[in-house]
């Protein structure tokens, strides 16, 4: 099984006739990933490559019964595309797209929050979700996963989601599904989400997590784990020897309370039982220990 | 992008924010100017981004246009904690009756906005937020709702903020929030937020960090740029709109996503070496974006090796690669190159560099291995 997606997901693309929405979208579908409609407001009735252009999702979702969204547009236009699917019925959206001001960042989420609960946004700012063989929504190179499992990766940063995929098909350990959840500062699915969809998955039967510096979702994440998981977990946070990024004045200071360095992000992990490796190298090498053991 | 305290106080301006009259100046000869259109009594405060200027001796009031002289030549190239002074706000002096503290920033915990009030203004905030955690009141705000003059009359209320000061510490708040969202500042801070013995309420500091993502939608911010204090390299890599911070090592490291680079930064540190800097591409950089990195890379003499980490996504190896074939015909590097390239068109990014033979290239299959090879390449370098 996978989280989130499977091969029987239907998806449009948001952007599909974008230079970037063209690339990825049409790389998912020749994954296998079933790709039935893109959107683009005015060019509805046209296709690329054989996949049907629509003006609106709400026309799409009814034309083509997608329950996914990958949106592939500027930031100026994707808080309006997220919400848009979410309208239209859409209950996974992954937004791939970075630098979304954060002010709409916060505005999208309490929105989805509030009034379509429903729904679940990976992103912005994300790699996207790969489950090896099944379907692949995003903007990671599906010949660096291995299908067949046994673990579930989740990762906070894009492209240390590919190094996570790497470390273990170089290895032969395959994935079930690979979530990438985006180092935003409002990200729409957190480790939490992904932790307890993989603690519900028979067929994940231990789960990498890749984090880094910066905000406290990790802590949350270990606080979780040590309640909740108990399946094996092997963790990652980059930025051990990061220099210190740019603080955000005291307020920023006084909200994180101290928690946010790499270093107490490792304490937190090794105190609820997690593995804690000191690079994605180390990290792919104990879960192969670990998938040995099982 | 961090403003300086007169931009800050500019931008308040345009919010409604109460500050005092004041202006910027460059000279001495500017400094008596301004402080004559202040009206003495009046304050000249260094402009640099960085705490602890009154204790340096960067803050003077002045009484006179002599004392206005003596402390502009004072704090004219001073230098605070390595900030040195290039520019001067001066203001009229302020009668101050009470110091309260304001802001507001985003709880990434809560996923909400977040109001901070205290009557205990005019200090070390994180000290106040240590000390007496009290002392400091919060309210969330959810982004569709927003916050009423009500809710922030409870709130500076509940901070226990003078009664003649309650009615203009919340429009202040509301006008604040204004700032913040509308104004897409990731931090809008007052500290010290004052009540004048007049029972006048303005703001005696700011504090202003705008979110860069929001600048398509501010034109405005255009006159804050270009007085930064990023040095010769980092303003390069601002320009090339590539995420560089200058550190101390040898290695320089260049990567696509702040994780990567953070990582590589990891990696090379336990395999014996240090970073000369973090330097991350972003998403989808094509062959302009990789030739500038090198670019500025290239103007730094601590580089003894240059490490480059990519993992292809969004961003495509062949791309990647045509930039350091692109990089390498017109800029001479001073050191060599190991690169390690994966994911989208990997294939073809290394036979793109393969077939170009460059000198001084070296590639490398993975992460860790390059890692090694260009700490190795530093280590026969200083044996030599």
């Amino acid at each position: 099984m996978s989280i989130f997606v499977d091969e029987n997901t239907k998806v449009i693309v948001q952007g599909l006739t974008g230079s970037q929405g063209k690339f990825h979208g049409l790389r998912n579908k020749a994954y296998g990933t079933k790709v039935v409609g893109g959107v683009t407001p005015g060019k509805g009735g046209t296709d690329v490559e054989g996949v049907p252009v629509y003006d609106s999702v709400q026309d799409a979702v009814a034309a083509t019964g997608a329950t996914a969204s990958f949106i592939v547009v500027p930031p100026k236009f994707a808080p309006e595309a997220i919400l848009e699917a979410a309208a239209a019925g859409i209950s996974f959206i992954v937004c791939i797209t970075e630098y979304i001001p954060a002010k709409d960042e916060a505005m999208v989420f309490n929105v989805l929050r509030r009034n379509y609960p429903g729904t679940r946004l990976l992103g912005p700012n994300c790699p996207g979700i790969l489950s090896p063989g099944k379907c692949n929504i995003g903007i990671t190179s599906g010949d660096i996963a291995l299908a067949g499992g046994p673990v579930g990766i989740v990762s906070r940063s894009g492209t240390l989601t590919y190094q996570a995929l790497n470390e273990l098909s170089l290895k032969g350990v395959g994935q079930t599904t690979c979530v990438g959840i985006g180092g935003d500062p409002v990200p729409g699915t957190t480790f939490i989400d992904c932790l307890a969809a993989f603690e519900q998955d028979p067929e994940t039967k231990a789960v990498l997590m890749f984090g880094e510096i910066g905000g406290s979702d990790e802590e949350k994440a270990a606080a979780f784990i040590k309640e909740n998981v108990t399946k094996p977990v092997v963790s990652y946070i980059a930025g051990v020897t990061a220099p210190p990024g740019k603080k955000m004045g005291h307020a920023g200071a006084i909200v994180s309370g101290g928690m946010g360095t790499a270093q107490a992000k490792m304490d937190a992990l090794a105190q609820a039982g997690v593995h804690v490796a000191r690079n994605p190298t180390e990290a792919g090498e104990i879960m192969v220990d670990i998938v040995k053991g099982l | 992008m961090d403003l300086f305290e007169y931009q800050g106080k500019q931008y308040f301006a345009r919010y409604g924010i109460p500050t005092s009259p004041g202006g910027v100046a460059d000279s001495v000869d500017e400094a008596i100017e301004q402080a004559k259109a202040a009206g003495f009594p009046a304050v000249v405060k260094a402009q640099v981004q960085v705490g602890g200027r009154g204790k340096a001796g960067g803050i003077r009031l002045v009484n006179n246009e002599q004392e206005a002289k003596e402390a502009a030549e004072f704090i004219l190239g001073l230098d605070i904690k390595g900030h040195v002074v290039k520019r001067l706000w001066i203001e009229h002096a302020s009668d101050i009756k009470k110091e309260y503290y304001a802001s507001f920033t985003l709880d990434r915990n809560a996923k909400l906005h977040l109001a901070m009030v205290s009557a205990k203004g005019g200090v070390d905030i994180e000290e106040v937020a240590a000390t007496d955690p009290e002392a400091i009141k919060r309210l969330h705000i959810n982004p569709i709702d927003g916050i009423s003059y009500d809710q922030a009359l409870d709130l500076a209320k509940s901070a226990g903020i003078d009664q003649e000061a309650l009615d203009g510490v919340a429009s202040v708040l509301v006008k604040l929030y204004e700032c913040y969202t509308l104004g897409d500042a990731d931090l809008a801070e007052i500290n010290p937020l004052i009540l004048t013995p007049q029972g006048k309420v303005h703001a005696l500091d700011a504090k202003v960090t705008l979110d860069d993502a929001a600048a398509f939608r501010h034109p405005e911010w255009d006159a804050f740029r270009g007085v930064s204090e990023l040095d010769g390299r980092e303003r390069l890599a601002k320009e090339k709109h590539l995420n560089y911070i200058g550190l101390e090592g040898s290695v320089g490291i260049i990567a696509n996503g702040a994780g990567l680079a953070m990582s590589t930064l990891d990696v090379v540190n336990q395999v014996g070496g240090s970073a000369a800097n973090f330097l991350d591409l972003g998403g989808g950089a094509g062959a302009d974006v990789m030739s500038a990195a090198l670019e500025v890379i290239n103007t730094d003499d601590r580089v003894e090796v240059v490490l480059v980490n990519i993992f292809g996504g969004i961003t495509r190896c062949d791309e990647v690669a045509k930039g350091i074939v692109d990089a390498l015909s017109s800029v001479e590097m001073r050191s060599p190159i190991v690169i390690r390239l994966d994911g989208t068109n990997a294939d073809e990014g290394r036979r793109i560099l393969a077939d170009a033979d460059l000198r001084g290239v070296i590639i490398e299959k993975t992460m860790i291995g390059a890692a090694k090879r260009a700490v190795e390449i530093v280590d026969e370098g200083a044996s030599k």
